[in-house]
């Protein structure tokens, strides 16, 4: 008989190694899927995993996607620590697009070495504007942060859809939901010649590394999880509860917007009614499967990027639907969860024999 | 005699060899308990000598590694709860799972299983009217103080029939009226022919109420022994492992200076169960124990945080420390005035369970004893200041890494208390500093209280163990729903006066007119007749 046994303490291990329990059975999941598709499974596998990592220019690819995803986890991870659920990562980074992108309209064809910077700081700003907004209203109504962020980000998405049939239309773009190519001066710098690898890949690690000192070494990370976990014990040491909502919603804001920014001034070069393929959402998977930790967060970054490359890669030489992507996704993310419980507890192969 | 003789032969049961290991340490070694019908038979030990796991073995929470369990002469295996309620099993935990916004009548209903029905209900009113547990069923449990909540459980317990009552710790939470309110109960269910597992320290209570005692330490039986014949020396010597020191009462010389003072303090809570504040005023001089009785859920909770400053009063000047106005600013800038404060609740408000002993002595010392450094948390800082804080109040832990939620009630409470008298503070506020705590933890805590303000802090202790407070404090008043009652010179009220002030009740009508209590009452030295008769704010 097989049974759950509480553990006395979590088990550390097991934090590490659910996570790579999670992708192994979600690789035969994927594999029994491949089966029942009648796809061949060599090849489905050949084409999802290892086809799209086999160049320099797939692995830039991966940095290209891991890059919004690294950022963005991070900055949910923080807010996840201190027990602020904002489930709206995509709507601040649609804001974060549609700001920045509006900055590089305005000075279309302006040729300074500020236009960038502004971009920047707007698409930052923007993605802080639209987190300010569940923020508010958590600590003035205490409306719950997972409704309200995420019910805006389908407003940001609207909103970007209008701008892009609208005012931020291309005058000369034949009626297309399109912007206009942005200029030179307002496209990331590519770090790689030949690839679509931009400064933000360096962008997320610089900001594991502030996520990771942030957490582990200052007062204000240490508030944070003394949040997360015990709340009564956070007011009883003084910290301010509302100051801490702020921070974490206003962080990842920050951090999804600039995000946002970076994928319209940099692979995508435009604004269009779409910037996006759910980086949003997936960054709250990526977060989970790197352990709420920075570094964790790097490799989930890059699994996570790698189904999307995959998705595309089977897509194309399979003819499998692009959906694959999303039920890998779901698989990892419901696999985790379930691997999670052996964390605290340990499975038992009980004999029925009474013991003397 | 005869009687005697035949439940020797077939003792209810017999748990035989019981062993069961943690990761780290063996619970219970070998360890042997034998109970008959009609006998209250007491279970005693400190905090991690293995009390718990062997109840929780007898109940089915628990399987065991080794030894063999015997009901009724028969050979069992107690797989879970719901197996040890069928056998007769019935256990009334410490601390209560009671949903507060149900009625008494739904709670013991969702307890036991079965519709919340009329036939239910009469039951409960037999049951309760029988064995003098007076309770109404359709009252809201959030209404019920906590004693009359230990009745609820104690009423589904009995509604079950049991041949076994485990009780663990049931008078912790009452007012001595109650306490002896349950020996009736209990004693009459013995009378019955129902067997009572008694877990408690304290050994007055099993003096007078147990037959036999089973005494554990370190996970081993040391001993069976007849309380009646032993001294209560004698039996927290076999408890200890070697005679223990109890504090003896001090006779202290207060400073005149007011360190702690609270003015009209009213504060209303935005807790649903909360209670309000009413017109609070105390002064709390340097070198002084000032001890507030009460039972739990008289304003004990808001009196702390409005003190804590986890809730701040509209007006600076309700709460003053060294005559600073303090009333409006955070915990933390109040620590940083002296102020150190430990909440009544260990796990989850005094510290975080998940988290390290170190990362729990930052929690609250971060700033009193610099274990920032540049803007940094400094981890070699805050792993000596714990060290210090383990080695000085004599932790049992696997070092600072060791989770607070893995470590003992007494040896968390004795590393919290531990941890806010490192940071040296000039007032110092507890909450029920021995609550669940065993006596050689309580001793020792009491002993720093007494170090402490002998040093020339001044203590304020909120708790509902009378006798503690009787010993440790010098002057003394009591908290009736959210008002303050005058401050006595703790030699000059008795145990029964003081009840009737956790009534609420006036005692000695010279004492009553005074309406302001600020400041001193006495100096320590005054006759029972002077005490209450100073006002002015010292």
């Amino acid at each position: 008989m097989i049974s759950l046994e509480p553990r006395a303490e979590p088990s550390k291990l097991m934090g590490y190694a659910a996570p790579v329990i999670a992708l192994v059975v979600t690789l035969l999941a994927g594999l029994v899927l491949f089966a029942l598709l009648k796809v061949p499974v060599g090849e489905a596998f050949y084409a999802f995993f290892i086809d799209p990592i086999s160049s320099v220019y797939g692995l830039s690819e991966l940095g290209v996607k891991a890059a919004p995803l690294i950022m963005i986890a991070v900055a949910l991870s923080i807010g996840y620590r201190a027990n602020v659920w904002n489930i709206g990562a995509e709507g601040q980074l649609i804001l974060g697009g549609i700001c920045g992108g509006a900055v590089a309209l305005y000075f279309y064809e302006v040729e300074g070495w500020f236009v960038l910077p502004l971009m920047i700081f707007a698409g930052i700003l923007g993605g802080m504007l639209w987190a300010a907004i569940p923020a508010l209203l958590k600590t003035r109504f205490n409306a719950n942060e997972i409704l309200t962020s995420l019910m805006l980000t389908y407003i940001a998405a609207l909103l970007l859809s209008m701008l892009v049939h609208g005012p931020l239309r291309d005058p000369d773009g034949f009626n297309f939901p399109e912007s206009r190519l942005f200029h030179a001066a307002a496209t990331l710098p590519i770090i790689l010649e030949g690839t679509r690898l931009h400064i933000g890949a360096l962008v997320a690690l610089l900001l594991v590394v502030v996520g990771w000192v942030l957490l582990s070494r200052t007062l204000l990370g240490f508030a944070l999880k003394v949040n997360g976990q015990a709340p009564r014990a956070g007011l009883y040491a003084g910290f301010t509860q509302n100051r801490l909502i702020w921070f974490s919603l206003l962080f990842c804001g920050a951090a999804a917007g600039c995000a946002g920014l970076f994928e319209v001034a940099g692979p995508i070069g435009q604004l269009l009614p779409t910037i996006s393929p759910g980086y949003g959402f997936t960054a709250i998977i990526v977060a989970f499967l790197g352990r709420l930790h920075p570094v964790g967060i790097v490799f989930a970054g890059l699994v996570m990027a790698l189904s999307y490359l995959g998705g595309e890669s089977a897509q194309i030489s399979l003819n499998l639907p692009v959906a694959v992507t999303g039920v890998f996704q779901g698989m990892l993310l419901f696999f985790l969860l379930a691997a999670d419980v052996l964390i605290n507890y340990r499975v038992v192969w009980r004999s029925k024999a009474v013991k003397a | 005699m005869s009687i005697q003789l035949e439940s020797t032969a077939t003792p209810l049961v017999a748990m035989r060899g019981i062993s069961k290991a943690y990761p780290g340490c063996l619970a219970n070694d070998a360890v042997d308990l034998t109970l008959h019908e009609g006998q209250i038979h007491a279970l005693l030990g400190e905090n991690g000598a293995g009390k718990s796991t062997l109840v929780k073995i007898l109940y089915g929470l628990l399987q065991a590694d080794a030894g063999s369990i015997e009901w009724q002469g028969k050979p069992v295996q107690i797989n879970s709860p719901a197996q040890a309620r069928k056998l007769g099993i019935a256990l009334v935990f410490q601390h209560f799972s009671l949903f507060d916004s149900l009625s008494v009548l739904e709670n013991i209903a969702l307890g036991m299983a079965v519709p919340a029905n009329r036939k239910l209900e009469s039951k409960i009113i037999e049951v309760s009217t029988r064995y003098g547990l007076p309770l109404d069923p359709d009252r809201q449990v959030y209404t019920l103080s906590v004693g009359e909540r230990q009745r609820i459980e104690i009423v589904r317990c009995l509604l079950q029939s049991p041949k076994l009552l485990i009780m663990d710790e049931p008078t912790s939470v009452l007012t001595p009226q109650e306490v002896d309110d349950l020996f009736v109960t209990l004693r009459r269910l013995r009378d019955e022919g129902v067997a009572i597992l008694y877990i408690s320290h304290k050994l007055n209570e099993i003096k007078s109420l147990c037959s036999e005692a089973t005494i554990l330490r370190g996970g081993q039986r040391v001993a069976t022994a007849v309380p009646d014949e032993e001294s209560t020396q004698s039996l927290a010597a076999l408890m200890m492992g070697d005679e223990i020191v109890v504090p003896t009462r001090e006779a202290r010389q207060p400073g005149d200076t007011v360190m702690l003072q609270l003015k009209a303090v009213s504060y209303a809570t935005s807790e649903q169960h909360g209670v309000p504040l009413n017109d609070i005023n105390l002064s709390l001089r340097a070198g002084e124990i000032v001890g507030i009785a009460g039972v739990a859920g008289n304003g004990q909770d808001e009196f702390m945080q409005v003190i804590s400053g986890e809730v701040r009063l509209s007006d600076g000047n309700g709460l003053r420390l060294h005559g600073v106005p303090a009333g409006t600013i955070s915990p933390s800038e109040r620590r940083k005035l002296g102020l150190c404060c430990v909440p009544e609740e260990r796990l989850g408000h005094a510290a975080v369970p998940g988290m390290s002993l170190a990362d729990n002595a930052f929690l609250t010392a971060h700033h009193r004893s610099g274990l920032i450094s540049g803007g940094m948390l400094s981890t070699g800082k805050t792993r000596r200041f714990t060290e210090q804080v383990i080695n000085q109040f004599n932790v049992q832990c696997n070092g600072t890494a060791s989770l607070a939620a893995s470590l003992s009630g007494g040896n968390l409470q004795k590393f919290i208390v531990g941890r806010e008298i490192e940071q040296q503070p000039s007032v110092f506020v507890v909450s029920q500093p021995t609550w669940g705590v065993d006596a050689g933890a309580a001793a020792a805590i009491h002993k720093s209280l007494q170090a402490m303000a002998n040093a020339g802090t001044a203590v304020l202790v909120v708790s509902q163990d009378l006798d503690e407070l009787m010993l440790i404090s010098d002057r003394i008043a009591a908290l009736c729903a959210g008002r303050l009652s005058d401050v006595y010179a703790t030699h000059s009220v008795s145990i029964q006066d003081l009840g009737l002030l956790m009534g609420g009740a006036v005692i000695d009508s010279s004492n009553a007119g005074v309406s302001d209590l600020a400041g001193g009452l006495d100096s320590g030295t005054s006759t029972s007749d002077s005490a209450g008769a100073g006002d002015a704010s010292a």
